[in-house]
């Protein structure tokens, strides 16, 4: 998807000039059901998760909105409700069904969310980070080597049994270093948040939204790499 | 739009459920039982199915196939530590599963489908129309290929089956309609031979399925073989004798051990009896519920860590578990139910028979497919993560367990080198993090246009349905074009496959109905020949000598029938055995009223 070039508006515009009804042919304006024959339209695909939930580009998100349109949105979708109707309705059902369970899925998790969020406004794909984030550079370095040296070592003796506590209280600074970087994330959602509120489009509102765009993906990837780290000195101490 | 029947297709029971006007309902057959014990026999005069082949369990235990539903969509290598248990042989042909009757060999889902079409013709019997499509259950943790194999058997049997369903979210449908239970709940699903967890959320009619785990080779059964081996070592101690020999003991000792732990889960002792062969006289042993809760203990703790998992997967702790629901018979264990009692701290709940209610879910199931019910909807997860193999060996997982199905993911595939026609792609199921420690689903070969390396570029789309079953598509980008991909199942029957066992299902049907007919008209004419000789031995004294002159003569002419062909002759030859025995019949009845009550004769009564 090509984020920078339209707005949200713009984008739906798009989507509802292009929109046909598959079986009658009518115009349909952006709705899941076709105005004059009620048949189920599929969800198109550019059309992105938050406006799918017909809720505006935030990060903060009201959880138990989203439910109620989640489960709104699957009675009008689920393939049980389809059994008796004709097959490219079933695929239908079918294929709406599975993006809306996608599109759930992908916002009622905040970091789930600011990926997806990332993603479509700075078009930026998953950076996998390949080097530690700057502050924590020795003390990861040190933490590789004890893996490897427990990894190594014979997992009865004495000696991994206390390289195995090291280790343990290694991974409780990490996962505080973690929540620590959700913290920040959240903070950055307020920020992200006011600026879609105030919806000016000044030179210094666009510099500031590509300074937040810049922070969260710095601190989400520094994040997914502290996250792999303490994933696998999980499962080296098992 | 016609009918939709629920099918619970169990280990050791199955059952049928409709839905009769709102209410779900099970259907009993025609001795009042609706539960039909999951074995299939092979007699001199056919395939029997239910409660006269369970009788052949101990007669003839080499031609007895149960528990089949362990060899669903398994490959040999899959059960090769149990083999040992079972009395019938089993082989493989094509990484499927045959089990060996007489001179043929039929493959799990055939003979699932035997006991697919006993409920079917049993819930066509009950409501006077043909059925045709049937939701069936299915352990919330069967993999793709059991499931398919499930799916595979309703085809055989001439069933449409129209969903897949999960056998504790079956239970919550029945308890949400029933009870109107609400809120967070935990469906613990202990059967003859798996073990499901459910958690699920209650709100508005969704019933929205947080997370599941399980273990599908633990259950009842289990406890069953731990008794067993008891006795087994007890009668070996005491008599020298080792039953393994006799399959036929083997399998009353089975039993046996089986109705013990059930008379154990109300009882604090009991006293288990086996006559042993070589006349060697009789086994008994005293057993109490403290040493079989010793027996099974760690069995039962096995299904804690499912349990645990299916917590965290939800982001839960046992304490945002509202409620707990028990499902299966071998939930009736004192000792599983203190068991979860201390996991959940809550009471466990058991109000809907924890034997019917899964069959009474489909049900509910089925109305909604129908569009009877329409205000829930049930909205499931795939138990185990979806992927493929990559480089090195290395599973990259597409879709994750627990994640709500419908579900896809898209996958973009290329060539490395120019020219190359195919891509190899491998299909895994599990949650292990190299290929070969996870199931192999299906392989299969993408076609890719000859062109220079890198330059073709196909989508490939994973697709798990409503069932829970994976589809694939895919899409050529440069072209647009779609292709259909014959998908391959590692452990499975082919398409083909299937649609030949249909064909000789079709085949044998008039067979088979023949020959089912010619079993029951033989089995009803031997309980009556019991019954009448038994009051004419008992009450001969009452009747005229004519009388029981008639009487013999019409039983020998049952007997005879009995031993022929005919099933009409032995219903005819019945009628009119009961038509001479009424005499007698009415006689005893006076003679017992008369006795107890010194009252007015019967014909005067009435």
């Amino acid at each position: 998807m090509d984020g920078h070039t339209h707005s949200t508006s713009d984008r739906r515009e798009l989507q509802m000039a292009r929109s046909m009804c598959w079986h009658c042919q009518s115009e349909v304006s952006g709705e899941y059901f076709c105005d004059r024959c009620v048949k189920v339209q599929p969800v198109s695909k550019e059309l992105d998760y938050f406006t799918c939930f017909g809720i505006p580009r935030r990060l903060s998100i009201d959880q138990q909105q989203l439910e109620t349109k989640f489960y709104e949105l699957s009675r009008a979708f689920h393939p049980d409700f389809y059994q008796n109707k004709s097959g490219a309705e079933q695929t239908i059902s079918l294929g709406n069904s599975a993006m809306l369970n996608t599109a759930y899925r992908t916002l009622r998790d905040p970091i789930q969310r600011a990926e997806y969020l990332l993603d479509l406004e700075a078009g930026a794909v998953k950076e996998i980070r390949t080097t530690p984030p700057a502050d924590l550079f020795e003390e990861i370095l040190e933490l590789q080597d004890t893996l490897n040296e427990v990894r190594a070592s014979d997992r009865t003796s004495d000696a991994a049994a206390s390289l195995r506590a090291a280790l343990q209280s290694k991974r409780a600074t990490l996962e505080q270093r973690q929540r620590d970087m959700e913290a920040q994330i959240q903070q950055l959602f307020g920020q992200w948040d006011a600026l879609q509120d105030r919806g000016d489009a000044t030179e210094q509102a666009r510099a500031e939204r590509t300074r937040i765009l810049k922070e969260m993906r710095d601190i989400l990837s520094n994040r997914t790499y502290v996250k792999n780290i303490v994933n696998d000195l999980v499962a080296t101490i098992a | 739009m016609a009918r939709i029947v629920g099918i619970d297709l169990g280990t050791t029971n199955s059952l049928v459920a409709y839905m009769d006007k709102g209410t779900p309902r099970v259907i009993a057959g025609r001795h009042e039982r609706a539960m039909v014990p999951s074995v299939v026999a092979l007699t001199d005069n056919g395939l029997i199915v239910g409660d006269p082949a369970k009788e052949h369990l101990t007669r003839s235990p080499e031609r007895t196939v149960y528990s089949v539903k362990r060899f669903m969509g398994k490959a040999l290598a899959d059960v090769q530590n149990e083999l040992a248990y079972f009395p019938y042989t089993l082989t493989e042909k094509g990484g499927v599963i045959r089990i060996a009757l007489g001179e043929k060999t039929y493959s799990p889902p055939q003979i699932s489908a035997m006991i697919l079409k006993e409920l079917k013709l049993r819930a066509e019997a009950f409501l006077g129309e043909s059925i045709t499509k049937a939701v069936i259950t299915g352990p919330a943790y069967f993999n793709d290929s059991q499931r398919q194999a499930t799916k595979d058997a309703g085809m055989i049997a001439g069933l449409e089956v129209l969903r897949i369903i999960n056998e504790p979210t079956a239970a919550s449908l029945a308890y949400g309609l029933q009870e109107k239970t609400q809120g967070t709940i935990a469906v613990y699903d202990l059967g003859g031979g798996t073990f499901d967890i459910s958690i699920l959320k209650l709100k508005n009619g969704i019933f929205e399925v947080l997370a599941t785990n399980g273990d599908t080779h633990l259950g009842g059964d289990d406890f069953d073989r731990l008794i067993a081996d008891l006795f087994l070592a007890d009668i070996q101690q005491q008599f020298g004798l080792d039953l393994n020999a006799y399959p036929d003991h083997m399998q009353g000792l089975r039993l046996e051990a089986e109705r013990a732990k059930i008379r154990l889960s109300d009882e604090l002792k009991t006293t288990a009896a086996l006559d042993l062969p070589e006349g060697k006289g009789r086994f008994t042993r005293e057993l109490t519920r403290e040493q079989v809760e010793a027996l099974c203990t760690a069995l039962v703790e096995r299904t804690l860590g499912p349990c645990r998992l299916a917590l965290k997967d939800a982001g839960l702790s046992p304490t945002d578990i509202d409620e707990v629901v028990l499902v299966g018979g071998s939930t009736r264990m004192p000792l599983v139910r203190q068991r979860v009692q201390a996991l959940f701290g809550t009471q466990p709940h058991c109000d809907l028979n924890p034997d019917e209610v899964v069959a009474l879910g489909a049900a509910v199931q089925a109305d909604i497919l129908s569009g009877g019910t329409t205000d829930m909807l049930l909205l499931d997860v795939t138990p185990l993560s979806l992927g493929i193999e990559t480089m090195g060996g290395v599973m990259s997982s597409l879709i994750r367990r627990n994640t709500t199905i419908p579900a896809g993911a898209k996958e973009m595939f290329t060539t490395y080198v120019d020219g190359q026609t195919g891509v190899d792609i491998h299909i895994l199921q599990g949650e292990r993090e190299l290929a070969k420690d996870n199931r192999s689903l299906a392989r299969f070969r993408l076609k890719v246009p000859p062109l220079p390396a890198g330059v073709p570029r196909i989508e490939v789309t994973f697709l798990i349905d409503a069932n829970g079953i994976l589809n694939v598509m895919a899409k050529d980008m440069r072209t647009g074009d779609t292709q259909s991909i014959d998908v391959k199942p590692s452990y499975g029957l082919s398409d083909q496959e299937v649609e030949r066992m249909i064909e000789d299902s079709f085949k044998f049907a008039a067979d088979d109905v023949s020959a089912r007919k010619l079993i029951e008209a033989r089995l009803d004419a031997g309980a009556l020949l019991t019954t009448t000789e038994k009051s004419l031995s008992d009450g001969g004294q009452l009747v005229s000598p004519e009388d029981v002159a008639a009487i013999r003569s019409a039983l020998a002419a049952v007997a005879a029938a009995k031993d022929g062909n005919d099933p009409r002759a032995i219903r005819a030859r019945m009628a009119e055995l009961e038509q001479a025995a009424k005499s007698l019949t009415v006689a005893m009845l006076d003679d017992s009223l008369k006795k107890g009550l010194q009252g007015k004769k019967v014909s005067e009564l009435t």
